[in-house]
């Protein structure tokens, strides 16, 4: 087998070394191929595919450009309705968060009275504990220690008590960075024994990059459109038991709340799972960075560290785990500064010392953003001077974003050939959309994916950019996209409105 | 293998536990763990060990923070408990943290991140003129005009532009183009991604990188994880670490007989070495990687970090296109710089970019997508390299000041460069190449056969028997040269330049004390 493979890397590049040397008849100079081409690249990296910023983004990005330049479109301005991205939706962050933030960046700023003395003592703290005072310094790897304390009583007050130890902490480089470290860590062995990773479908497409990246193997348990989105243990056995035929599972990701999908698992579910993954001897990965983005009625949040914990030592003290949070979604969307922690439990300690090693080879994350980090989990309390305006700040956006997300689940329901789950939690709706044969024989055509042409067609007459289910995954012959219900109400609404428009004449005119 | 053994996990038998499970359920919380875990309750081995890990992240070293950098972490907790120790304070010149050594900031840079992160400030009459119009453009092109929301996974439009422009200038005029920059979280993660780009094959076919011996860890550490062959070429000690391409040519020639070598990373000014490459040294690695085809990789990040006399930074790119269109338009290479060195030595924002040159595009492509999935570098981190490669320009408010600040970071360390050399070769048994730039000094040190044994008794490198006891004897914290490569039987540390005169005088003096002593207790 492997001398098969041997043998046909050599003929590649035989093949190759030839079409070099016709180059070189050709213009004469000495020019042979480049020793970097898309033959001769990392075929885990062709591999990857990235939907949330991929073809159809670029387009978009494309279109932009255009319209700067005067070109004549249907439309005045492209809407990116792609991406969690809430502060370039036009949400504004979080005042004391930022004056924190100025303050570090530049403590000359202490001595003015224009700030608040909360965000003085914050900012103190925060360069206290930095090398020289200053977020220039690196950090120690695993984050800076005061930062990680914090976390740890901020994980604590959230799961009732349950002891959270700050050495548990990682502070990362967004959530995807640690995701990517954790898996990282657990891929190992060959073929039949080459490590298998459970993910959703659909999934965020983090999962499914970072596993092609590595050469894992993806196992895929598909959510229930039907139930709105619900996990389904006897799903997950199915598709367990699939992938032992020619893998190695030793991991189980969960994102919850869910991306696309916007379901909240109940606290039964989060249990059964947590058996689930103890009976089968899985690794979980729990992805809870949308842990304070929950909107329906009869709704909440419980993060599988808490609930693990309340199925008592027989759980908590076996079932691996790895959690993950970040400063970029909440109420706060702080995407571009790169904040995030996770927290291990039941890691084993020389594994522990592996993954020290591994993340001080990138020496720190951005320190800013641990700052921010900082301020996420340690807010302003209510005897301080800035807690009614950030109390105020906070509301006001995790409201407004409840009201959309029922905003949009009830505009496109009254679409026909549009159905949409109620959107429980996190930023998106993930709505099934109903595609003629005609479209679907169309796009075949084209070579493109049946959601992926639907979704082109409605950034090119209306500007909208939206991702196509495909990207995320989804059961054969259904058909989604994924938008965000970030943009401001009004907004928001045109963007419902035109893509109700859309979907009809979409329909007439392939049917 | 035991490797393999340990994969093949014996069947579970489901029904047992799930009976055991129903009976236990009611228990919940409340019972101590440590009762649970000694009573018997059946714990199996864990789904992830060292025995079942990525058995490449196994093989990752990365010596700036490793074990000696955790003992000092460790005294300095001991000390901050009040426990006696023969020093006041652990001293670590491990890393290049300028900042931690007590380095200040320049003041314009803050001035302008300040205003960046709080936007209420630009009606503040404190602030300079210039710094707010720099936070301007920068918000402005900030999708809602705001640090937090993601930029491009290359980065913000209008500071590639600024790079772009930032390295013409440098160049004496070259062109750059801002679609060929890349901007990233420090430099580590361009040369991280560079390499995975390259890596293919299987056995003899396997991607060989070839890297300077001594290196910087991050290379080794890259290339272990990717599971690449590292290509070692030696630096010449006895020629101030100059860089030969006959040892270049050796090294390659040996390693066609078992992998296949298609890249050439270069570090100049060179880390931990500190030697400056001339321009013809430049324009015969440019010929080497050309008629080896050979992607190279220059590492830059010290380079505004210049200080011997008639030494000069080349840029690769800057020599390649002054070769001539058959050079500059056919030698592949990527170039690396940082927020993190040079006069600002902002570590913590995690800066960077890389100029990639002569790239296949449909590579160009498959690199975008894989930037993409991490959405973006740090905005903070881009926000600074703006302010880096565009600076206050003659006829700004802040020039004056700017330009103060910039000299006397760069002139001190030039002293500090100096000082370093001179008292280092001082000491018998301590012999010091001139730091022509970069950081850091990189001495030979002769270990006496004596300490040799017992360091090899105890499983230790010498040299990191060395600087252990140095650590637990002086309190201050270097790198063993094993943890950066060396010539078999030679033995160095590095050392870096950063802390202030003052205290880098009475850090050498205790080296040097250190140093006699250890050597007579082992003579």
């Amino acid at each position: 087998m492997k001398s098969m493979y041997k043998i046909t890397l050599q003929l590649q590049r035989c093949a190759r070394d030839i079409t070099n040397m016709s180059q070189q008849a050709v213009n004469g100079i000495s020019h042979r191929g480049r020793v970097l081409t898309l033959d001769s690249m990392n075929p885990n990296v062709k591999r990857v595919e990235y939907a949330v910023r991929g073809p159809i983004v670029q387009r978009a990005v494309q279109i932009e450009k255009e319209l700067k330049e005067g070109v004549k479109k249907p439309f005045t301005e492209v809407i990116k309705a792609n991406i969690g991205d809430a502060h370039a939706m036009g949400q504004k962050p979080i005042t004391f968060f930022r004056q924190v933030l100025a303050l570090c960046s530049y403590p000359a700023l202490l001595e003015d009275s224009k700030f608040p003395e909360d965000a003085k003592k914050r900012a103190q703290r925060i360069l206290e504990a930095c090398g020289g005072h200053s977020i220039g310094a690196y950090s120690t790897s695993q984050g800076i220690e005061c930062i990680r304390q914090d976390v740890a009583r901020y994980i604590e007050k959230r799961d009732g008590g349950i002891p959270s130890n700050p050495d548990n902490i990682y502070l990362s480089t967004g959530a995807s960075d640690a995701i990517v470290t954790i898996l990282k860590l657990l891929v190992c062995g060959e073929g039949r024994d080459r490590t298998g990773v459970m993910i959703s479908i659909p999934q965020y497409p983090l999962y499914s990059a970072a596993l092609a990246d590595l050469g894992a193997v993806q196992i895929n348990y598909y959510l229930d459109e039907d139930n709105c989105w619900s996990l389904n243990i006897t799903e997950l056995r199915r598709a367990l038991n699939a992938a032992r035929e020619h893998c190695n599972p030793r991991v189980l990701c969960i994102i919850n709340p869910g991306n696309p999908t916007g379901q909240v698992q109940s606290r039964q579910c989060i249990e059964d799972v947590i058996r689930f993954a103890k009976e089968e001897h899985l690794f979980l990965m729990a992805d809870e960075v949308y842990q304070d983005n929950v909107y329906a009625e009869g709704c909440q949040f419980h993060s599988f560290k808490k609930v693990l914990f309340e199925m008592g030592p027989e759980y908590s003290n076996t079932v691996e785990m790895a959690s993950f949070h970040s400063t970029s979604k909440c109420y706060m969307g702080e995407c571009g500064f790169r904040g995030g922690y996770m927290e291990v439990i039941n890691l084993d300690p020389e594994v522990k010392a592996q993954l020290i090693k591994l993340v001080s080879v990138r020496l720190c994350p951005p320190v800013p953003g641990q700052a921010l980090l900082d301020l996420v989990v340690n807010p302003p309390q209510p005897d301080e001077p800035s807690y009614a305006t950030f109390m105020k700040e906070r509301t006001a956006v995790l409201s407004t974003l409840a009201e959309k997300a029922r905003l949009t689940e009830q505009i496109f329901n009254t679409v026909p050939g549009i159905t949409c789950n109620p959107v429980q939690g996190a930023m998106y709706t993930f709505p099934g959309i109903t595609l003629p044969q005609k479209a679907i024989d169309k796009a075949k055509e084209l070579g493109l994916v049946p959601d992926m042409f639907y979704c082109m067609r409605l950034l090119e007459e209306d500007g909208i950019c939206l991702v196509p289910g495909s990207g995320f995954g989804q059961r054969e012959g259904t058909y989604h996209f994924r938008m965000t219900i970030l943009p401001p109400t009004d907004k928001l609404k045109v963007v419902l409105q035109k893509i109700r428009e859309f979907h009809l004449r979409f329909t007439q005119e392939f049917s | 293998s035991s490797h393999k053994g340990a994969l093949l996990s014996p069947p579970r038998p489901r029904g047992h536990l799930g009976t055991k499970r129903k009976a236990l359920s009611a228990t919940r919380r409340g019972l101590p763990k440590e009762k649970m875990s000694e009573n018997g309750i059946m714990s199996r081995a864990k789904v992830l060990t060292i025995d079942t890990m990525n058995p490449t992240v196994k093989k990752v070293e990365y010596a700036v923070r490793g074990p000696i950098v955790q003992r000092a972490v460790e005294l300095e907790r001991e000390l901050s408990e009040g426990m006696k120790k023969p020093f006041a304070e652990v001293i670590k010149a491990n890393i290049g943290d300028a900042h931690a050594m007590g380095q200040q900031p320049i003041t314009f840079f803050r001035q302008v991140l300040a205003l960046c992160s709080y936007p209420e400030l630009l009606s503040d009459s404190t602030f300079p003129e210039d710094a707010k119009s720099r936070a301007c453009r920068i918000l402005q092109s900030c999708g809602g005009n705001s640090m937090g929301a993601y930029s491009a996974s290359q980065g913000i439009d209008s500071v590639r532009q600024d790079v772009a422009r930032y390295i013409e200038r440098r160049d004496g005029g070259v062109a750059c183009d801002p679609d060929n920059i890349y901007l990233t979280t420090g430099a580590s993660d361009g040369i991280v991604t560079m390499l995975k780009l390259l890596v293919c094959g299987e056995g003899t076919t396997r991607t060989g990188v070839m890297i300077p011996i001594p290196q910087y860890p991050l290379y080794s550490a890259a290339l272990a994880e990717l599971g690449a062959v590292q290509i070692d070429y030696f630096l010449n000690e006895e020629k101030c670490w100059s860089l030969d391409i006959t040892e270049l040519q050796r090294a390659v020639n040996e390693a066609r007989q078992y992998c296949n070598p298609r890249a050439l990373c270069i570090i100049n000014p060179g880390n931990p070495t500190g030697q400056v490459q001339s321009r013809q040294c430049i324009e015969d690695v440019i010929r080497f990687a050309a008629k080896e085809r050979l992607f190279l990789m220059a590492d830059e990040v010290y380079q505004d970090n210049v200080y011997a006399e008639g030494c000069q930074f080349h840029s690769f790119k800057k020599v390649l296109f002054e070769m001539g269109p058959e050079y500059a338009e056919t030698v592949e290479l990527a170039s690396f710089h940082s927020t993190s060195k040079c006069y600002m030595g902002e570590c913590g924002f995690r800066g960077g970019y890389m100029e990639i040159i002569n790239m296949d595009d449909e590579v160009k492509d498959q690199l975008t997508k894989l930037l993409s999935v991490r959405l973006c570098p740090p905005v903070p981190g881009q926000a600074l390299m703006d302010l880096v490669v565009n600076p206050p320009q003659p006829g700004e408010p802040s020039y004056g000041s700017f330009i103060k600040e910039r000299t006397a970071t760069l002139s001190a360390l030039a002293e500090k460069a100096k000082l370093t050399e001179q008292v280092l070769n001082t000491v018998q048994g301590i012999s010091c190449n001139p730091v022509q730039g970069a950081m850091y000094s990189f001495p030979r040190i002769t270990i006496p056969e004596k300490a040799v044994k017992e360091a090899t008794e105890k499983g230790q490198q010498p040299d990191m028997f060395y600087c252990m006891k140095m650590l637990e004897e002086t309190g201050i914290c270097l790198v063993p040269g094993s943890g950066f490569g060396q010539k078999d039987g030679t033995y160095h540390f590095r050392m870096t330049i950063l802390p202030p005169t003052d205290k880098l005088k009475i850090l050498l003096n205790k080296v040097k004390e250190f140093h006699q002593r250890f050597t007579q207790q082992y003579s």
